[in-house]
């Protein structure tokens, strides 16, 4: 604008003579002040960025790694044959018949007898029906699976590790407090006490919880119990649905389109359709599914074939834009060079257009499969939420057939609940999640960095 | 300063490889080759030379069939190859391709072992038995490509990392390893530097005895030192057509003369 104003004439060129070469004149301080704010603005951007980012990582490992720890009472319990085999002959029918309301007894003495032996202990409880509380209502059930799994130790003591009740894992994560047990009637401060002082004595240890990466989920009022194993199982059929599905049909379509298909209005439409369906929410692709597959062509509710089938439906356009990307990315000059040579379209773009683009399309491949596994609203839609996954698949059909739930259905399932504790263990799933994604993007970066070439 | 057409060489008495009658090229509207006749004949160099857009290589890719691969690019007329027209339904490209191999204007060797560049031709055509037949075609071909001594002992390091002349020389080997009748090249020159022209230049008169090589080049002096025939292209029009000696010192066009005098182009 102000070149346009200047005086033009023959004063000028001798203006600009005159200047020197040392000081700047206005215009270029302007331009200069402008280019530092720009960098300033983008500092600031990235700054604000990576500020977010490190408030969520922190706030997602402080309230999710104690997920990770689980309290245990590590006592000798004696496994009573009066009670759990009154006949005596070991019959797996017979065992069986004593429900889980015949262990608890067995637990709860334990206990007591644990908090008796230990010297130098007080505690006001003075009963066995007391120490019920602090046990999780689910270690009678595990006590008895290790029973019916162990019928020859029926008689004697065994020591055993009780899953602790959530409110007393919750006290020895700070989540739980004197204050908050006043109105709490699942546990009361004198059982509180008594765990300060079971503690010191090494009864009550916080240990590494496996179960939580391989266990099942639990119900309502047992967080102690849940884990997100079964999930991670329902997510890998998924996955494994959306890889065989999509990879190939993605490839294919991209291929037809970018190499072989004539361009034209149709063709045109196609690639515009392609575009906005990367754009569609995810839950319209879950009504989709809940039409088409489970009301249209009753395939099994909440199983993970649907839900792979609903995310391969999501994950196509991503990987189809991706792969059309690095084929076009492929210099025309190798395509000229094998049809020159005598090769047909077809090997061209086999021998040698495909592997130079192979990289591009696996990194599009894992990015969509990464989408595809932290997606959770087509899941809501065909019912893989809500389900308690409370069993591992019985082999590969029943993976894909089976109900089951996935990780962040699984995470947003926890995050609904009540118990704090499931808070906890909605933090910790997400940790899992997040292990999982970068793993994938790490996988895809590093096949992205080996296998480019140059030409 | 133009060298005379390389002695001992009849240029009537060849017999016509390709014959072109009529050819007319469109691009969607654009007509990109008007009405042009010519005749290109076998063991011999023809030059097509002209300013830039004036349809040369357009002209030469159709003689391939390359322009099959854009859409909007349309052929009418006749080419025959040996009598028989390459643009009938009847004949299909890919082994058109076999009998009519293509050098590139930039030297675009496969990302793949330099063994693997020559030997891809003949192992889609069938060309080899086994490995000891494929091993020869190799050796054979990079010897008429001039570039055997220099790559001998890596024949499997990449293609991609030889200098711009041997990539080139790569890709003309690449080319005669499909035992072509005809070798197109576009402006094979233009990317190397004069050392390595020499050397594709010279690679060239080599290859005019097995070949009939048809290069389209920006270069006049190129065009007279490796053709026996010349012709000129100017605005899609094929101006003149004639011995290269004979079009470089005595033109019969005005629009040729004013060409390689330098007044248009």
């Amino acid at each position: 604008m102000t070149d346009a104003t200047a005086p033009m004439g023959a004063d000028v060129p001798k203006k600009a003579r005159k200047s020197s070469l040392y000081g700047t004149d206005d215009r270029t301080k302007k331009r200069n002040a402008a280019e530092k704010r720009f960098q300033m603005y983008g500092i600031a951007a990235i700054g604000i960025g990576i500020f977010f980012l490190v408030i969520l990582l922190v706030s997602i490992v402080r309230s999710g790694v104690p997920a990770f720890t689980q309290t245990f009472i590590e006592v000798p319990v004696y496994l009573n044959e009066e009670v759990l085999d009154p006949n005596g002959n070991r019959d797996p029918d017979d065992l069986r018949r004593v429900s889980t309301f015949g262990y608890a007894p067995l637990i709860d003495q334990a206990i007591f007898n644990q908090v008796q032996q230990t010297e130098g202990l007080t505690t006001t409880l003075e009963d066995a029906s007391d120490m019920r509380k602090m046990v999780s209502a689910s270690a009678p059930a595990i006590l008895r699976d290790y029973v019916l799994a162990n019928p020859d130790e029926i008689g004697e003591t065994v020591d055993f590790r009780i899953l602790a009740a959530s409110r007393v894992d919750g006290y020895m994560k700070d989540r739980v407090t004197r204050e908050s047990v006043a109105r709490d009637k699942n546990i009361d401060a004198a059982h509180l006490d008594l765990v300060d002082q079971l503690v010191e004595a090494g009864t009550i240890k916080r240990e590494f919880n496996w179960d939580f990466i391989t266990g099942a989920d639990a119900s309502e009022n047992r967080p102690e119990q849940a884990g997100i194993g079964v999930a991670m199982i329902g997510s890998f059929f998924m996955m494994l649905v959306v890889l065989v599905l999509s990879l190939p049909i993605g490839v294919a379509a991209s291929i037809y389109l970018e190499e072989f298909a004539p361009k034209n209005r149709f063709t045109d439409l196609i690639e515009v359709n392609i575009s906005n369906l990367a754009a569609v929410p995810s839950i319209v692709f879950g009504i989709l599914g809940l039409a088409v597959f489970i009301q249209f062509a009753h395939l099994p509710q909440s199983a993970p074939l649907v839900g792979g089938l609903v995310l391969t439906l999501m994950t196509l356009p991503t990987i189809i834009i991706s792969t059309r990307a690095s084929l076009k990315a492929v210099p025309p000059s190798i395509r000229d060079a094998a049809l020159g040579v005598g090769a047909s379209k077809m090997q061209a773009v086999f021998h040698h257009v495909l592997p130079l683009a192979a990289p591009g399309i696996l990194t599009g491949t894992i990015i969509g499969l990464a989408q595809a596994l932290g997606e959770t609203a087509p899941l809501l839609l065909i019912g893989m939420v809500g389900y308690i996954a409370t069993n591992y698949p019985e082999g590969i059909a029943s993976g894909f057939l089976d109900p089951n739930s996935s990780m962040p259905a699984q995470i947003y399932e926890w995050s609904k609940r009540a118990d704090p504790a499931y808070y906890e263990r909605a933090w910790g799933g997400i940790i899992i999640l997040l292990l999982f994604l970068m793993t994938m993007n790490i996988i895809a970066i590093i096949l992205r960095r080996r296998f480019e070439r140059r030409w | 300063m133009y060298d005379t057409p390389k002695s001992g060489v009849d240029v009537d008495a060849r017999e016509v490889k390709i014959s072109a009658r009529g050819v007319q090229v469109f691009y969607g509207d654009t007509h990109a080759i008007k009405d042009v006749d010519v005749e290109i004949q076998d063991k011999m160099v023809t030059a097509f030379i002209g300013p830039s857009g004036c349809g040369k290589s357009t002209f030469l890719r159709c003689l391939n069939r390359m322009n099959d691969t854009i859409d909007i690019c349309r052929v009418e007329g006749n080419i025959n190859l040996d009598g028989e027209n390459i643009y009938d339904a009847k004949v299909d490209p890919v082994q058109l391709r076999a009998k009519v191999g293509m050098v590139f204007q930039k030297p675009n060797p496969f990302p793949k072992s330099i063994y693997d560049n020559i030997a891809y031709g003949p192992r889609i055509h069938g060309l080899a038995k086994n490995k000891a037949d494929l091993d020869e075609i190799v050796e054979k071909s990079l010897r008429r490509g001039a570039i055997w001594d220099e790559v001998k002992d890596r024949l499997h390091a990449p293609g991609t990392g030889l200098s711009g002349g041997q990539q080139q020389r790569l890709c003309i080997a690449r080319a005669v390893a499909t035992e072509p009748e005809v070798l197109l090249m576009d402006e094979p020159c233009s990317a190397l530097d004069p050392i390595a022209t020499a050397q594709v230049e010279e690679l060239i008169d080599e290859l005019r005895g097995n070949y009939s090589v048809v290069i389209v080049t920006h270069s006049m002096q190129q065009a007279a030192r490796v053709s026996q025939k010349t012709a000129f292209f100017h605005l899609g029009n094929l101006v003149e057509f004639g011995e290269t000696g004979q079009i470089f010192t005595n033109p019969e066009d005005p629009r040729t003369e004013s060409y390689i005098t330098g007044r248009i182009g």
